[in-house]
């Protein structure tokens, strides 16, 4: 046999050697498509219901006796905010439904609105001072409860003592849908409040708030601080330092550390030594910062020593000095690297909760964070604390958070690839 | 590049001298997750009534937010700790030698620990003695095949039937809290132990041995009848609807919750249901508190507001909002007297 016929004889297996190989990296990246897929429709599609929410047609009476006013011809801004509008949501759904009499029934009627309801009014008369003593065609956010029942989720077939939404509820919500007087709209609320203990009242803007001042927080703090010690160590630093070395091993040790040990070390040190206020953003990106930094500085030596040597060789060759050489080339040349290890780290930092645990910021703060200073919460902390809530809307608006901090991780990567293209060279 | 370092020496900077002067407006709560469902409707409540800073209501556990409130009476400490179970001694010494001297003490209500199957499934009525012998690691040999008496056994029960001919022959498949909730610990301490004590040769250890003794009566089977699910309760609630013959322990306000997919077990021939454990007929049941700094009192702004708020009739009382949220309130005339007490800052003496 010669050569040629060896090779020949073997060809076929080394054919079909390939294309097993081939099929075995089609195989696992379908199946990684596949689970995702399978993860955001899920997400997606439990989130769906968080987008709407049921509100009832009510013709409200702002009679001043109900307020608890004194009859009057104007009223002062705190008067209007303190007067008592829980009668009001109720007085008209009473009058709608005047045969209801029993006391628990009654109850039954009034839990249609949503406690939140009249939050709502409180703020219609303070946009509208004229209302007091009219009556006015107003939508009225509905309970919880009575919003899963006309979004489907409760089930009218079940026997009734199992049922939160009892039989006479289900009449009343059939009467008021034959009148058009009940009607799902988009959640606005979701976007614009904060947490809250009832479903149909809570939004995400205030852990999307602070979720963005801790990550500002944590971006201006440890890019900066990582890119230069980066620099330093591949550039400057003395090589075969007994010291240097030190530094390089326990900096990767350190991308390797638990996340909560960061949250015992920031508790310790920025809480309880230097007195930053806890539960606050600041605190949060703090710890976050001893989080990201490791990992930002790795990348970033990767991207400096994977600049060709010929380039820092050439600005030598004409003069530039070893700073100008490092700030007019080999930086700017390595910044797409570094960018994309500092959304890793910054990706990793969003989505975490264990450090926050230790310094607080698993919690329930209603109130938008206006700096990064108030107390605040972030987004997995938010899906952490409604999926553990035991009213049914937090299903759904637990999903919603899911996306919304996918959406945000989105635009984080968004902005990284606009810059990285920005400053992305070919030689 | 510049510019970054720059804003980020000033965020250094300030972080440094805001320490100095950082005067809180809002009022802080820590404490158990049992108690933080409750707390955190009336802060929301409380906030959106006066249209104050709403309180912020970390959830640590019980025993992590009295290591908090009692670390020190500077106003970085919290206001007040939330608590499923009562103080105990060591953590009152804890607070007295840090300076917390004058506290005051608030029963919110009750909860009730819920043994539930999916509703489709056989139904249970367990005496405490049942629960005890189903779920403990060991078991006194003569409960099972007439064993010598005296002797500790592994437990060898997979059937709910062979424990009592009256229970459903199901195999023995429970889901429940791992051991850092305070649920997990009132389903050892009132449920496994409840039932443990009707065992004389038990009851007489607990004098002689305790630390025996807690460990026998308390201690949870790890050969995988015992399934421990992470804190989350609607995890355990999906997993049932989908065993039938599996049960899961949580707090009664989950079941109240999802009263369409999962129903309740009776225990000592007493269904679990709001008035059952508020007059006491359904034993495993636990007291929630709360306590508060009465140093704080008139220091950080609305602290007498929002406690004003918690214990008003309309919010814990028998038809308060927060027994819409599954709080069983406490009998008139003790949930008065607590209310009294909160107002008044009357200290608590152990």
């Amino acid at each position: 046999m010669n050569n040629l016929e060896i090779v020949k004889a073997g060809l076929n297996k080394r054919y079909a050697k390939e294309r097993r190989f081939k099929f075995y990296g089609i195989f696992s990246i379908s199946l990684s498509l596949l689970f995702l897929f399978f993860l955001l429709f899920d997400i997606g599609a439990k989130s769906i219901p968080a987008f709407t929410q049921t509100y009832i047609n009510l013709d409200i009476e702002f009679d001043k006796k109900s307020m608890k006013l004194q009859d009057q011809d104007s009223y002062s801004e705190e008067t209007l905010f303190s007067a008592s509008y829980s009668k009001l949501g109720r007085n008209a759904l009473y009058k709608l439904f005047p045969e209801v009499t029993e006391r628990k029934q009654k109850k039954a009627l009034r839990q249609m609105l949503s406690s939140g309801a009249r939050y709502d009014l409180r703020d219609a008369v303070l946009e509208n001072n004229d209302y007091v003593g009219t009556t006015q065609n107003l939508w009225v956010l509905a309970g919880d409860d009575i919003d899963a029942f006309v979004k489907g989720l409760i089930d009218r077939n079940i026997p009734e003592a199992d049922r939160r939404v009892k039989d006479y509820q289900v009449k009343w919500v059939d009467i008021l849908e034959a009148q058009n007087k009940i009607e799902r709209r988009f959640n606005i609320n979701f976007f614009t409040s904060g947490d809250s203990r009832e479903p149909e009242q809570a939004g995400i803007l205030g852990a999307l708030k602070g979720s963005f001042y801790t990550m500002l927080v944590t971006l201006l703090l440890s890019f900066p601080i990582a890119v230069s010690a980066a620099i330093y160590l591949e550039e400057f630093a003395p090589k075969n330092n007994w010291w240097i070395d030190i530094i390089e091993i326990n900096i990767n040790n350190l991308a390797a550390v638990p996340s909560i040990v960061f949250g015992i070390l920031g508790l310790a040190v920025y809480i309880n030594v230097f007195g930053v206020p806890r539960s606050a953003p600041l605190v949060g990106g703090l710890v976050l910062t001893l989080m990201t930094l490791p990992t930002i500085i790795i990348s970033t030596r990767a991207a400096l020593k994977s600049v060709p040597p010929s380039i820092r060789e050439a600005a030598l060759s004409i003069g530039a000095s070893k700073m100008q050489v490092i700030t007019h080339h080999v930086l700017p040349l390595a910044m797409p690297g570094i960018l994309t290890g500092s959304i890793i780290g910054m990706a990793q930092a969003l989505g975490e909760t264990a450090p926050l645990l230790m310094i607080g910021m698993v919690a329930f703060v209603a109130d938008i964070p206006q700096s990064i200073l108030d107390p605040a919460t972030v987004l997995p902390v938010q899906v952490f604390i409604w999926s553990d809530s035991p009213e049914r809307g937090f299903i759904a608006l637990t999903s919603a958070a899911i996306v919304t901090l996918l959406v945000f991780l989105f635009f984080m990567n968004l902005i990284a690839i606009v810059l990285r293209k920005k400053f992305e060279t070919r030689w | 590049m510049k510019k970054s370092l720059i804003i980020a020496s000033t965020i250094a900077a300030l972080t440094i001298t805001s320490s100095a002067q950082a005067a809180r407006d809002h009022i802080d709560v820590v404490g158990s997750s049992t108690v933080f469902p409750f707390s955190t409707v009336v802060a929301e409540t409380y906030g959106k009534n006066t249209g104050k800073p709403t309180p912020k209501i970390e959830s640590t556990g019980t025993g992590g937010g009295m290591k908090l409130f009692c670390k020190g009476e500077g106003i970085d400490t919290p206001d007040i700790t939330n608590a499923s179970r009562r103080i105990k001694s060591s953590e009152f010494e804890l607070c007295m030698k840090n300076g917390v001297t004058d506290i005051t003490e608030v029963l919110v209500g009750f909860d009730g620990i819920a043994f539930a199957n999916a509703i489709n499934g056989p139904s249970f009525n367990f005496s405490l003695k049942d629960v005890y012998l189903g779920l403990a690691a060991k078991i006194p040999a003569e409960a099972y095949q007439n064993g010598t008496e005296g002797d500790m056994i592994d437990n060898p029960f997979t059937h709910w039937n062979q424990i009592n001919a009256n229970l459903p022959a199901v195999k023995i498949k429970v889901l429940g809290p791992p051991p850092t909730s305070g649920t997990r610990d009132a389903l050892q301490e009132l449920a496994v132990e409840g039932g443990c004590k009707n065992y004389p040769a038990m009851k007489a250890m607990k004098s002689s041995d305790k630390s025996q003794y807690k460990k026998l009566c308390r201690g949870i089977r790890e050969d995988g009848a015992y399934v421990q699910m992470g804190e989350n309760d609607n995890l355990i609630i999906s997993k049932l609807t989908k065993d039938p013959n599996a049960l899961g322990v949580f707090g009664f306000s989950f079941l109240d919750q999802n009263g369409d997919k999962v129903k309740g077990s009776a225990i000592n021939n007493s269904a679990i249901s709001f008035e059952s454990i508020a007059n006491g007929d359904y034993p495993v049941s636990r007291p929630l508190y709360f306590y508060v700094k009465n140093a704080h009192r008139g220091v950080i702004d609305g602290l007498d507001g929002f406690i004003a708020e918690f214990v008003d009739e309309d919010t814990f009382g028998e038809e308060g909002y927060l027994t819409d949220k599954g709080l069983i309130p406490s009998p008139e005339n003790i949930r008065s007297g607590f209310a009294e007490d909160a107002l008044g800052a009357v200290k608590l003496a152990l």
